[in-house]
Order: C-alpha cells, then structure tokens, then sequence
C-alpha cells in the first residue's frame, strides 16, 4: 500500500485517468480523493505510485476496477431523519398539486435512499404519480441498486430511522427478508429507473419537481459545485426543490442568489422563479 | 511585536471518558485561543446531539459545514456520520466513506489531515477511550515535525486510546489534564509576547 501520494503524483494520476479513460475527477476535493486513491492502492496491492500509473496506463481493466473503489459509495436507509420528516411535511404536500411528479436523485449509490423516497410518497399516495430518475456515475452501485437488495443486519438501525422520521406503520412490510439481504418491495420501486449518469461531463436531461442530491457536493471543489449547481438549477422547473445533504452548503456557491431556503437545517432550497 | 506561531492548528481527539477532560479544558483554554481547534468526538450517528451546545462552554462551538473555511479562534466539533478532513487551501472537507476503526467520524482521519496539511505546525492532543483510533494519526503527526500529547493513561478513564498512541510512536508526550492546560496556556502566551 502507498502511504502517502505528493500533490504531483495526484496531479499525475488524475490526469491519466482523464486522458485515457474521461473521468474527470479535476475538481474533486483533493482530501478524500487522495485517500481514496491510496487506500485503493491497499485492496490492489500496489506498492508504490509509479506502479499504479503503469498498471492505469496498460490495463483497462485496472481502471474499471479502481472507478468504482475510488467513489464512496456508502449509503444508508432514512440517514437524518429530521431530513425525510420535513420533506413529509413540508415538500411533498406541495408536490402533490403537479399531476406527474418528476424527481431526480444525482449520485444515488447503491438506492437505499431512493427506497427511503419511494416509501413516503408511497405514504403520502403519491407514489403513482410519480417518475423517479435515480443516477449514478458508478455502474456497479446501479447493477446493485436495480436489484432492490439491501444488507439485512442493517434493517434494525433503518427501522429505527424511519420511526423517527414520522413513519407510523410496520417498516418490515415495505421488504422480504432473505439470509443476509432484505430485497426491497418490487411495488415500491415500480416508477423508479436507474441509468447512468455522471455530474461532471453529462448534461440535463429533462425537468424536475425535486432534485436530491445528498452527500455528493462533499466529493466536490467549489468550482465544481458551482457547476452542478447550475446544471440543477436548469434541470428544476420554477419553485423545484433541491435538497442537499446535512452539512453541504450554497454558502459558498455563487448561484445561490438563484436559490431560496425552504428549510435551511435540512438543507432544502427552492428554485426561484 | 507577535512571533510566528509556532502551531497553526490543535486539534483533540476523544472517546470513552473523554467528555469530562474535555470539558475540563475547554473551561481553562485561554479565550479566545490563538489557532483554530478541531474536536474529534466518537458519537452515535442518526440522533439528534445537542454536543456541540454541550461543548460551548466559553464561546460557542460549531460543527463545520463542507468548505467552510478553518478561523483563527474558533472552535470546532467533528459532525455525528462523517469524516471530518481539512484541505490544503485551509477549508473543511466531509467524507461519509466507510467508518475507520469502527469510527465516523475517526480521530485518524482528522489527525492524519492536519499532518499533510500542516506539518510541523500541527498540535494533536489524544484522550481517554476505549478503542485505537487516534494513535496512528497522533504519530502521523509527530512524523510530519508536529507534536503529539496523550492524555496519561493513568489519569484517563479509559487507557486504552492513549496508551496505544505512546505504545505506537516515539515521541508521544504523555501528560496530565494540568500538564496539558499549562501547556496551551504556554501556547496562547507566546503568541502575544
Ligand atoms: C456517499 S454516496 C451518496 C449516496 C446517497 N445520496 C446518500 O446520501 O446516502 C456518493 C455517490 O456519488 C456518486 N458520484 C460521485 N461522483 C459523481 C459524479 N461525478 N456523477 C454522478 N455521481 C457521482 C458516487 O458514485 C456515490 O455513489
């Protein structure tokens, strides 16, 4: 494993990644970035930098799997529930007025906050109304979020969660538990499609009530942010909601005049007209 | 005339039996403190904690946002469900990747960070718990040139975090909840002298 990566051998890599293959991680926080490429470096066994770039440069293969190490791809069932509870509360009392509800959820993982969604608007009868995008630039974390399958010993703590978001029915209803899995309803994710999509180099493709977009922005540079943001604002119809995560901000975000606060704790912003 | 400082940023990581040294110090720290200080708490994740409130004895104490910029005198809590990581240009950064010695946030990320980040000017005070996080970030600290204190085990509630620290590395100091105090008194003096 590779201790520590300097700032050029980063630069390096970065750019390797860019020219051969077109991911685009430029503008990604450096912290994590760096963190992610020398713990990758442990799984693969690699010993030193000048390795890694040789195997990136021969090995396309390499490259697939170390794209989809390299993104964090954690995610959790009803994470904050203060955050699912104003959305009950707050957002989908509003959406209801549209005849089709269209919602986007960018860098989605492996779907068990898309479930989460699907759950309340499915509590809130909104759920046939409803088209749900959920996207990802990661191909694995797709192939597992299209099978609906979630980490059974995970269930007791998402249980849990959902109770405080306001959830008031029996939280094993929603899925079918297996040995070690728990595949999600198939009702439940009747309207949503999974598909690939990358922040950086794709571009909108159609317009939305409510983009999600949690715990993502933290893997981005401001200026990167900056243009999703503006990619978002263009993908929303007038008075949309965005809904970042807990700790991501428009604070330092030029377009933010752009944006008002629906409910600032949780992070949830509206499109001004 | 003020000197260069010599630290540019502290930051105390803490588990089991932590609270109260913690808090301890937080009433002695000199107000406002000379560098910015960074807080690394273990704590449940998904419920809401009113830690930071707990925490602000003398000034009020925040858990940081992505990219909000590090200041001189305040200080900070490392948020419940995320790693909490510094960059270069001075600003936060948040991770939600997987828990490091079953912790998120984990002491050896911070730790590590400020290492990279700021090298010898980095300050690292470890405290009592019951697990290891810590010690290897404390000694990536006292690599980079910085110092690293541990609260002495005899003293904490739980030995085991700091003893692993000074079992780890040369180099780690261990002192008292006095020692420490006396310590970043010394710290805040030279900074005005
Ligand atoms: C920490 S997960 C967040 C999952 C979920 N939104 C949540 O908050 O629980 C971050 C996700 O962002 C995705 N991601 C990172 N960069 C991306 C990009 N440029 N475009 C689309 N998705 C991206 C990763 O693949 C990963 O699945």
């Amino acid at each position: 494993m590779v201790e520590e990566i300097s700032n050029g051998d980063f630069t390096d890599l970065v750019k390797i990644i860019q020219q051969r293959y077109g991911y685009d991680f430029t503008d990604y926080a450096p912290a994590s970035l760096k963190r992610r490429f020398t713990r990758f470096t442990g799984f693969a066994h690699i010993s030193n930098v000048f390795e890694l770039k040789h195997r990136l440069l021969n090995d396309a293969g390499f490259f697939q799997e170390m794209v989809q190490y390299i993104t964090v791809n954690v995610t959790e069932m009803f994470r904050d529930p203060a955050f699912y509870k104003t959305l009950r509360e707050q957002v989908l009392p509003r959406l209801a007025s549209y005849p089709i509800i269209k919602i986007w959820h960018a860098g989605c993982a492996s779907g068990e906050e898309v479930y989460s969604m699907a759950i309340l608007l499915e509590e809130a009868g909104l759920l046939d109304r409803c088209r749900i995008y959920a996207t990802d630039m990661n191909a694995a974390n797709l192939r597992k979020a299209k099978k609906g399958a979630v980490a059974l010993k995970d269930m007791k703590d998402y249980t849990c969660n959902y109770i405080q978001s306001g959830g008031v029915n029996d939280f094993s209803n929603y899925y079918t538990a297996g040995c070690d899995t728990a595949i999600i309803d198939a009702a439940l994710r009747r309207n949503i499609i999974f598909f690939q999509h990358n922040l950086v180099t794709d571009q909108v493709f159609n317009e939305f009530q409510l983009i999600c977009c949690r715990n993502v922005f933290i893997y981005f540079n401001r200026t990167l942010q900056e243009r999703v943001v503006k990619l978002f604002y263009e993908s929303l119809t007038s008075l949309g909601y965005l809904a970042l995560g807990i700790k991501e901000s428009l604070l330092y975000n030029d377009e933010r005049f752009k944006f008002e606060p629906v409910n600032a704790a949780n992070k949830i912003f509206r499109r001004k007209v | 005339m003020t000197l260069p400082l010599k630290y540019s940023i502290l930051v105390i990581g803490g588990s089991a039996g932590s609270m109260s040294v913690l808090v301890e110090l937080l009433n002695q720290l000199p107000s406002p403190f000379p560098i910015p200080v960074v807080i690394i708490l273990h704590r449940l994740k998904n419920v809401e904690s009113e830690l930071d409130k707990l925490l602000s004895i003398r000034q009020p104490i925040a858990e940081p946002e992505d990219k909000e910029p590090l200041l001189q005198g305040n200080i900070y809590l490392a948020p419940q469900n995320y790693h909490l990581l510094i960059e270069e240009d001075g600003s936060f950064s948040l991770d939600y990747a997987e828990p490091v010695n079953f912790s998120r946030p984990a002491i050896d990320l911070t730790f590590s960070s400020a290492a990279s980040v700021f090298g010898a000017r980095s300050l690292g005070i470890l405290l009592s718990g019951a697990n290891k996080d810590g010690a290897a970030g404390l000694c990536r600290i006292i690599r980079a040139g910085g110092k690293g204190i541990a609260q002495r085990p005899d003293t904490a509630g739980f030995s085991i975090m700091p003893q692993a620290a000074i079992d780890l590395c040369r180099g780690v100091q261990p002192m008292t909840i006095k020692g420490m105090i006396d310590f970043l008194r010394n710290i805040s003096i030279e900074n005005k002298s």
